[in-house]
């Protein structure tokens, strides 16, 4: 990714209003963007969703496909989460191979769904040992203005719950759909002098010391975390982004 | 041409398509403007089941350097499918068939811009094709077209794009997927209606000289249309939105949580 600088004016702008309790969007510190989620929005995938988190726009579609399993999970499905920042969403982003953000994109996306069961892989076996469903889940970014976790988070979410097996399509038998059995929803915070601010906008991502994402289920446990950025949370802090995830995250499963 | 030999009924006892359309109707198509926040333009096209969106950056600084022109500014087209844009998904990234896109693209559009404003940078075009049915590089030059007018890039017109081919031994307009793929000629183009000018032909298949001059002049009336759909999202854009961008949904977006 290209060095994304910031004007010190913006910088100085951003903090004079966390100092006063308020962010550049009016928002509370613990208030999500407006979010809209339209599933079925691409009708070659198998399950599809465009999210918009503020003005953050991601489309995420499902494709599943007949193929090996891995030799060490021959009776279980096989996940693969791919994220795409094409140049389309910002002028910090460039085309080729996935760089190292999309790549932790991908990856911490891949993993809630994952750790927090959101499919009951072992339904998306055709012969053991033989032939499985591979999944894969493609995230889109089209616009980017920050938290892209979330935004791809929540559309692999909306997707995956809308998404049929196309059984009859590779000839295995008869469509069904996915069996989703859990919605592990992630809430990502910032810190930004000392303030703790979920959902950033790009401003906020560009002076933000550290992040934390975490993706939690309806049981409000927690089924993934990922830090980033090379500031520090105080355990406190990290208590508290804990809850909000586990509050906000009910919130949005609710929309999904 | 594919060609391939199918069950399908291309044309029935009626005249009509498969879809119900005549030879010479276009699918729906619908253009949204300024659509995305960060990009300096954008526009997205639903035209039959395809759906396309364009977004310009620029002009700016130009990479790779060696590409600068001391003269004009260069319009370098990205065209781009999600992986599930298609049946099968396609591997993420370009292929030969995208670079390929990319470059016809990036001429016609070269050719309405007044690069000669902007010497030494880059207008930067990008088009993803995220649902695909057939036609999608002329929806999105369609969409680029005015992507680039969204940015306040000057231009001498906007290029409207259609494609014409043959299916049952008939000429028709705008192929869906179902006809491309068993039809036995495609022809997109593209068409510059204020000049006439012509600035963007591909033809695969085989096609007789007066079948030809049928494809060309349905694309050119095509055309003329899409140009009027074109300007009308512009004018909606604008009349509608006094402020900065702030993206708009397509008007009858469903399943909105």
């Amino acid at each position: 990714m290209a060095k994304d600088v910031i004007a010190d004016l913006k910088r100085d702008y951003i903090a004079k209003l966390l100092a006063k309790g308020t962010r550049a969007d009016g928002r509370r510190f613990d208030e999500l963007r407006p979010l809209k989620v339209e599933t079925n929005f691409v009708g070659s995938a198998e399950g599809s969703a465009r999210v918009m988190l503020g003005n953050t726009q991601v489309v995420v579609g499902v494709k599943l496909i007949p193929g090996e399993p891995f030799p060490d999970t021959p009776n279980s499905g096989v996940l693969t989460t791919n994220a795409e920042l094409i140049p389309m969403a910002s002028e910090t982003f460039e085309g080729g191979p996935p760089d190292q953000e999309s790549i932790e994109v991908a990856r911490v996306v891949d993993r809630g769904i994952r750790e927090g069961h959101a499919v009951d892989m072992g339904k998306l076996v055709i012969e053991p040992g033989k032939e499985v469903w591979i999944m894969f889940v493609d995230i889109h970014v089209l616009d980017y203005d920050g938290n892209l976790f979330d935004a791809a988070n929540i559309g692999a979410n909306a997707a995956l719950k809308t998404a049929i097996v196309p059984a009859a399509r590779a000839g295995k038998g008869e469509d069904y759909p996915l069996p989703v059995l859990h919605q592990p929803v992630s809430i990502t915070s910032v810190k930004v002098d000392g303030k703790i601010l979920v959902d950033p906008t790009h401003d906020e991502e560009r002076v933000a010391e550290a992040r934390l994402t975490v993706a939690t289920l309806e049981t409000g446990n927690l089924c993934a975390m990922q830090k980033g950025l090379d500031g520090a949370f105080t355990q406190d802090e990290v208590l508290r982004i804990v809850e909000n995830a586990r509050r906000l995250g009910s919130e949005v499963r609710s929309r999904i | 041409m594919g060609g391939t030999p199918t069950d399908l009924k291309l044309i029935d006892e009626n005249g009509l398509r498969i879809d119900g359309r005549r030879p010479d109707e276009m699918r729906p198509l619908k253009i949204e403007a300024g659509v995305l926040k960060r990009a300096d333009g954008s526009a997205y096209v639903e035209w039959g089941l395809n759906k396309v969106m364009a977004a310009v950056y620029g002009p700016r600084e130009c990479h790779p350097r060696h590409l600068q022109n001391p003269e004009r500014a260069l319009v370098q087209c990205n065209y781009n499918m999600a992986s599930f844009s298609v049946d099968d998904r396609k591997k993420p990234g370009p292929d030969r068939r995208s670079h390929e896109i990319s470059k016809i693209i990036s001429e016609a559009l070269t050719h309405v811009v007044f690069t000669e404003y902007f010497p030494r940078t880059s207008i930067d075009v990008y088009i993803e094709v995220l649902q695909a049915n057939a036609g999608t590089r002329c929806a999105g030059l369609t969409a680029a077209s005015v992507a680039l007018a969204d940015a306040g890039v000057p231009m001498r017109d906007l290029v409207a794009s259609c494609a014409a081919g043959k299916v049952a031994d008939t000429i028709v307009l705008d192929l869906a997927k179902d006809e491309d793929n068993s039809g036995q000629a495609d022809m997109p183009m593209g068409y510059v209606p204020t000049s006439g000018e012509i600035v963007l032909l591909q033809m695969d298949g085989d096609l007789s000289q007066e079948e030809f001059g049928k494809a060309i002049r349905m694309n050119v009336d095509a055309c003329k249309k899409i140009h009027e759909i074109q300007r009308d999202a512009l004018r909606r854009r604008y009349a509608t939105k006094a402020e900065g961008p702030e993206y708009a949904v397509a008007p009858e977006t469903k399943g909105v949580a």
